[in-house]
């Protein structure tokens, strides 16, 4: 699903975020992406989600090399792909409907469609009913659910998460990595960029350390061990 | 297609509502939007009724040509025929001295006076009006020189210096609008562009998320380009109402006027092709300028 070949990435101001990466995520797989902050998680993101592009080296997600991907094709390029944030990133000023439904309004499906499938998304992370609510008027762990069923609301074969529990008290963390969890049971393969150890220690699941841009451990998938085993809380 | 036009009807309403939701911001752009319409559009209003009152032009070019006063009314319609042959003349009509007279009295108020006369002191006269294609200065000279040779013509008498100086200074003024039209079109751009632009600078973050979430540059430019048509639609509705009402204030005293003069004139609005003009022209200059606007300030919000 997403192959990283000797991968750098450097900033304009010269900060080299990711050097040399190689690292494969197969398809239905889900992965924690873990290390300090500046270790390149998000980079190595925003390289899947074609925020930014690499200096040297080869990403292709979902069989796309994304240096084949022109400006004028990313759009279409990141609908294929559910994100979610730390910051959540909803439009605050518009009820929780039509922030879920926006990845279906650009992709021009029908009203009547689009009314059905933002109901079954905010089933699907515990929310149906609050679909006239402001985003203001729900809680930190409520808006963050609501980001991801913004980004499942298109059905992509690939989610990806930025430090999605990074502003949670440990039981609403919990609660979200669970619904990312119940996302991978199904088929879709989740990454998620997170630097909390505790969180991640109560789930069996591939573990990738970046460390200096570098992955410091976990760069082979471990397909021995059965995909999900986690500790109720 | 029912899904594109379901989807550019929700845009044009949002952005609609969006607008009201900020009514002083927008009242102010709408109608600094439509006086920079409405200025050219009374001057044009102007000319157009400068012309209306001028009247028929065509008569001015008229040659009046008066036969000698021994020359009888046989002689004239001779010379009547003779003219209407040539080619350079659309048409001759022949005023006898009696009618001429009669109408003089009518007319001049010297009635009484005439009456002391013992007879006609005036000729037969013939009026040429110069063949359409056959007008230009130059040639209207010739045609006068030749009238002159005619047998029994006394005077030839043409005067239309007063009416090209006039027609000239009409199409100075007629270009000073097209210019002023022009320079407050590019005005219009400016401050729909500028608005448009502040419009994007305190949306940037919807506009990034929604890029995020894969909407492409056409796809957030929509709602903006809608916004500059309202802007543009609004203010040409602004300036047609201004113009009406400059006609309002201006037509009571200018009938008056033109009643002293005893004229029937009245003075025309902008009329239907006016405000049609108003409308296409605001809507298109709107959406021109946040069409400039959006499409480069979009281009340069990019997620981070």
């Amino acid at each position: 699903m997403i192959r990283f070949d000797h991968v750098w990435k450097r900033y304009p101001n010269g900060r080299e975020a990711v050097c040399d990466l190689t690292l494969e995520i197969g398809k239905g797989e889900m992965a924690f992406l873990t290390g300090h902050s500046g270790a390149g998680k998000s980079t190595l993101l925003k390289l899947i989600a074609l925020i930014e592009r690499p200096s040297r080296g080869t990403v292709v997600v979902n069989g796309q090399n994304t240096a084949t991907v022109p400006r004028s094709k990313i759009p279409a390029f990141r609908r294929q792909i559910g994100i979610v944030f730390q910051d959540h990133k909803l439009l605050m000023d518009r009820p929780v409907y039509d922030n879920v439904g926006l990845p279906l309004v650009i992709a021009g499906v029908p009203e009547k469609e689009i009314g059905k499938r933002v109901r079954a998304s905010l089933d699907q992370v515990g929310l149906l009913g609050r679909e006239q609510n402001r985003p203001i008027e729900l809680s930190t762990g409520e808006q963050q659910r609501v980001g991801i069923a913004r980004a499942i609301i298109g059905k992509p074969a690939l989610l990806i998460a930025d430090e999605p529990t990074g502003n949670l008290d440990p039981d609403l963390a919990i609660e979200i990595m669970n619904i990312f969890r119940r996302f991978n049971e199904v088929g879709v393969t989740v990454v998620i960029a997170s630097h909390d150890v505790h969180l991640i220690d109560r789930y069996r699941v591939r573990r990738v350390i970046l460390e200096g841009g570098r992955v410091a451990s976990g760069a082979d998938a471990m397909p021995d061990l059965p995909k999900l085993v986690a500790d109720r809380p | 297609m029912k899904q594109w036009l379901e989807r550019h009807i929700q845009t044009l309403v949002g952005s609609l509502g969006r607008l009201w939701k900020q009514p002083f911001a927008t009242l102010l752009t709408v109608l600094v939007i439509g006086i920079a319409l409405a200025l050219p559009a009374c001057l044009h209003v102007l000319v157009q009724n400068v012309r209306a009152a001028s009247g028929d032009w065509g008569n001015a070019l008229d040659i009046s040509v008066y036969m000698k006063p021994a020359a009888t009314l046989e002689q004239a319609r001779q010379a009547e025929k003779r003219i209407a042959q040539r080619r350079d003349v659309d048409g001759v009509t022949l005023v006898k001295a009696d009618d001429a007279l009669a109408e003089f009295r009518k007319n001049s108020g010297f009635g009484e006076a005439l009456e002391a006369l013992k007879e006609n002191p005036l000729p037969h006269a013939l009026v040429v009006r110069p063949a359409e294609e056959f007008r230009d200065p130059a040639q209207v000279e010739t045609l006068t020189a030749e009238l002159r040779k005619v047998e029994g013509v006394d005077l030839v008498q043409l005067d239309t210096a007063w009416v090209s100086r006039f027609n000239a200074i009409l199409d100075v003024v007629r270009r000073v609008v097209l210019l002023a039209a022009g320079l407050f079109a590019l005005g219009i751009l400016v401050i729909v562009g500028n608005t448009i632009r502040l419009d994007i600078e305190n949306r940037r973050g919807e506009i990034e998320v929604t890029k995020l979430v894969g909407g492409s540059d056409a796809f957030v430019r929509r709602p903006f380009l809608y916004n500059g048509v309202w802007y543009g639609l609004s203010g040409g509705i602004t300036a047609g109402i201004i113009v009406a009402i400059v006609v309002a204030v201006l037509s009571d005293p200018v009938q008056r006027i033109a009643g002293l003069y005893g004229s029937q004139f009245q003075l025309q609005g902008v009329g239907l092709v006016g405000w049609l003009a108003l409308l296409l022209g605001g809507a298109l200059l709107g959406w021109l300028g946040s069409f400039i606007v959006a499409t480069r300030e979009l281009r340069e919000i990019e997620p981070k």
